[in-house]
């Protein structure tokens, strides 16, 4: 929350924001996607269609609630299939987000100003949709307030040294600090809409949101002042997050499973696949909406890059998984990893390497960092990477147990595949509600940014 | 240039003065402080680091609250995951201590976290007086240019120097452009 670092020309791509924005236009613009602009067939089309696919959703929990967790693939040896692959993927797609939200603002990146509503929105999302899966993964669902510690008549506690039940507390701890950050960072955004509203109900609906803030110069010092402490405190949250959930894996017995990497390259593996998301949803959004003037080239560039990086500490985490195998000279482990490359399931692995490890190398090229439609397609090559990283991490460890005789395998039923999609309906639904309803870059943040936000005081006459 | 007057001759809230960038704010906060004035208060659409020092706001109350929050949560954590293990529900499993400290650290870090999260958001608005459904300054018609590209100061009329044609003019020797009475 600075002032603007100004970078060495050599490394830089074009302006944070373009030039010949003033605090006017900015305002202007950016509400005015919220308050002016007229619904698009193009919008209704977009949002009929993820509406529709997350009609898959509503019928696949439907009939899950009917049967039970039987009607999906999972059976012994694998009784962790697409929900777990499917809620540590969400949830790592959220991870960008509170990187862009915390990490950054404490680093003193300005760029991030542009971007970090829309990532803390996807976050949001990403991270519903992940909670989903545990829940419905239960088979009783109704009963799923089971896993919290509350008094009942049974006397029954949930345990306090499975990684499980960190599960809950992290998961639910994330959703709720990014909720709340969401919506400490939205309070100034939404007096401006109340302001510029034309019509009564909706400068009501904004002010109602808005609090009441206007703008007083002793509740923007505390108001930075909560806004740094709650990016402090997220900044451990997010690392913690991702490193629970590996140890879901990490601290069974599991060959596959059980190894000290996890963490770490969990936690990049989730920042990667979270940039990724970002640069799916965001170079579209900024074509569509006209913003191509302050979520800009450095942008796109700069999210390439860390995309990049983390997708090389990823592609650390293969070789070491692989080399760990190897050099454990436990037959288990060595089997598992030449399973992986070779078993019935190698050409999910195979591919994984091509998205995570092949891929990401294209990024080092400026060229291909600031070619939107390029970056728009790695992206999505990324996503389907990093799914299947999670899918080879789970079922190939699961699917060859240590007895020959109790080997099996594991095929996603149409109910899988019914309720993944209908989440991803769900996300695409609630972007696209996002877009239309709250004002998708932060408008106050983005003001300091401007030439005219720096403080030249006239000399006393 | 003439003061906005308000029909209302009874008492007003302030009068408040609007400049057009935010270094004449800064600089009319800091006048308007060596002045004397305490009751006052600058609007201006971003967040303005000067005005902290020229209106010597340093308010750390909302850190106190945070770190008390945390250690709450944090002790909150702990002594749930210890007394649900060694005192609700003891299992002993091969003979492991009941109190496993290190198997606590994930609890307490997470409750750590959402209690002083949400600590700092709630007394940040509950120090800022928020939510208000009703406050005089709106009673302004530019002021809701404050969350767009104008900068205002308001000289509260509770202030004991306040008098409501000096301070106009002390307002106009800032350089405001234009100024108005607050209606309460």
């Amino acid at each position: 929350m600075a002032q603007p670092v100004e970078l060495p020309s050599k490394i830089e791509v074009g302006p944070v924001i373009d030039e010949g924005h003033s605090l006017a236009s900015l305002s202007d613009k950016i509400a005015g996607i919220v308050l002016k602009r007229k619904i698009t067939l193009g919008w209704v089309f977009g949002f009929l269609i993820a509406f529709g696919v997350m009609q898959a959703l509503l019928a696949g929990a439907t009939w899950l609630f009917v049967k039970g967790v039987g009607i999906w693939g999972i059976n012994i040896p694998v009784g962790w299939g697409f929900a777990i692959v499917n809620f540590v993927w969400w949830i790592g797609i959220g991870h960008a987000g509170t990187l862009i939200s915390a990490i950054l603002l404490l680093l003193n990146q300005s760029w991030r100003n542009a971007i970090n509503r829309f990532a803390e929105a996807m976050t949001i999302f990403a991270v519903l949709c992940a909670g989903m899966f545990p829940v419905l993964h239960t088979g009783r669902p109704w009963l799923a307030y089971w896993l919290l510690p509350y008094p009942n008549t049974m006397w029954l506690w949930p345990q306090f040294r499975s990684p499980l039940v960190w599960d809950v507390f992290a998961v639910s701890t994330y959703l709720t600090i990014s909720a709340v950050f969401w919506y400490v960072g939205l309070v100034p955004d939404f007096a401006t809409l109340r302001d510029s509203a034309k019509q009564r109900w909706k400068a009501f609906a904004f002010g109602f949101l808005s609090m009441g803030w206007r703008n007083s110069a002793r509740h923007w010092q505390r108001y930075e002042k909560a806004a740094l402490l709650l990016a402090g405190l997220s900044t451990p949250l997010v690392l913690s997050v991702h490193t629970v959930v590996s140890f879901d894996f990490a601290v069974a017995m599991l060959p596959g499973w059980h190894t000290t990497i996890f963490p770490p390259y969990f936690v990049a593996g989730a920042i990667y696949s979270g940039f990724a998301m970002v640069l799916t949803l965001m170079i579209p959004a900024r074509r569509f909406y006209g913003l191509e003037d302050v979520v800009t080239m450095r942008h796109l560039n700069n999210m390439a890059k860390l995309t990049l990086t983390t997708g090389l500490i990823v592609g650390y985490g293969y070789m070491m998984e692989a080399f760990f195998g190897y050099y454990s000279a436990d037959i288990y482990e060595k089997f598992m990893i030449w399973n992986r490359m070779t078993g019935p399931y190698a050409p999910f692995y195979w591919t994984l390497i091509f998205c995570n490890v092949i891929t990401p190398n294209f990024l080092w090229f400026k060229q291909i960092r600031t070619r939107p439609l390029v970056l728009w397609c790695i992206s999505i090559v990324v996503n389907i990477g990093m799914w299947l990283e999670r899918f080879v991490i789970v079922i190939t460890s699961l699917h060859r147990d240590f007895l020959p005789s109790s080997w099996g395998m594991y095929w996603p039923t149409v109910w899988d595949w019914a309720i993944y999609l209908g989440t991803l309906g769900f996300f695409m639904t609630c972007i696209f509600l996002f877009i239309r309803a709250l004002p998708m870059i932060t408008i106050f943040e983005l003001r300091m940014l401007l030439p005219g936000a720096r403080v030249k005081e006239p000399v006393a006459q | 240039m003439s003061v906005h007057a308000i029909e209302d001759t009874g008492s007003i809230y302030g009068l408040m003065a609007e400049f057009e960038t935010a270094g004449d704010l800064v600089a009319a906060a800091r006048k308007t402080r060596e002045a004397g004035f305490r009751k006052f208060d600058a609007f201006s659409p971003f967040p303005i680091h000067d005005l902290d020092e020229a209106m010597d706001l340093h308010d750390n109350r909302v850190s106190l609250f945070t770190l008390i929050g945390g250690l709450i949560g944090c002790c909150g954590g702990f002594g749930l995951a210890s007394w649900v293990e060694a005192v609700a529900l003891p299992l002993n499993i091969g003979g492991r201590p009941y109190i496993s400290a290190p198997m606590y650290i994930p609890i307490t870090f997470e409750c750590t976290v959402l209690i002083g999260g949400l600590t700092a958001a709630i007394s940040m608005f509950i120090m800022n007086g928020l939510p208000s459904p009703y406050h005089p300054v709106f009673n302004v018609e530019r002021f809701t240019d404050a969350s767009r590209n104008k900068f205002f100061l308001c000289i509260e009329s509770e202030d004991p120097n306040f008098d409501r044609e000096l301070t106009a003019g002390f307002l106009e020797s800032l350089g405001s452009e234009e100024i108005a009475e607050v209606a309460r």
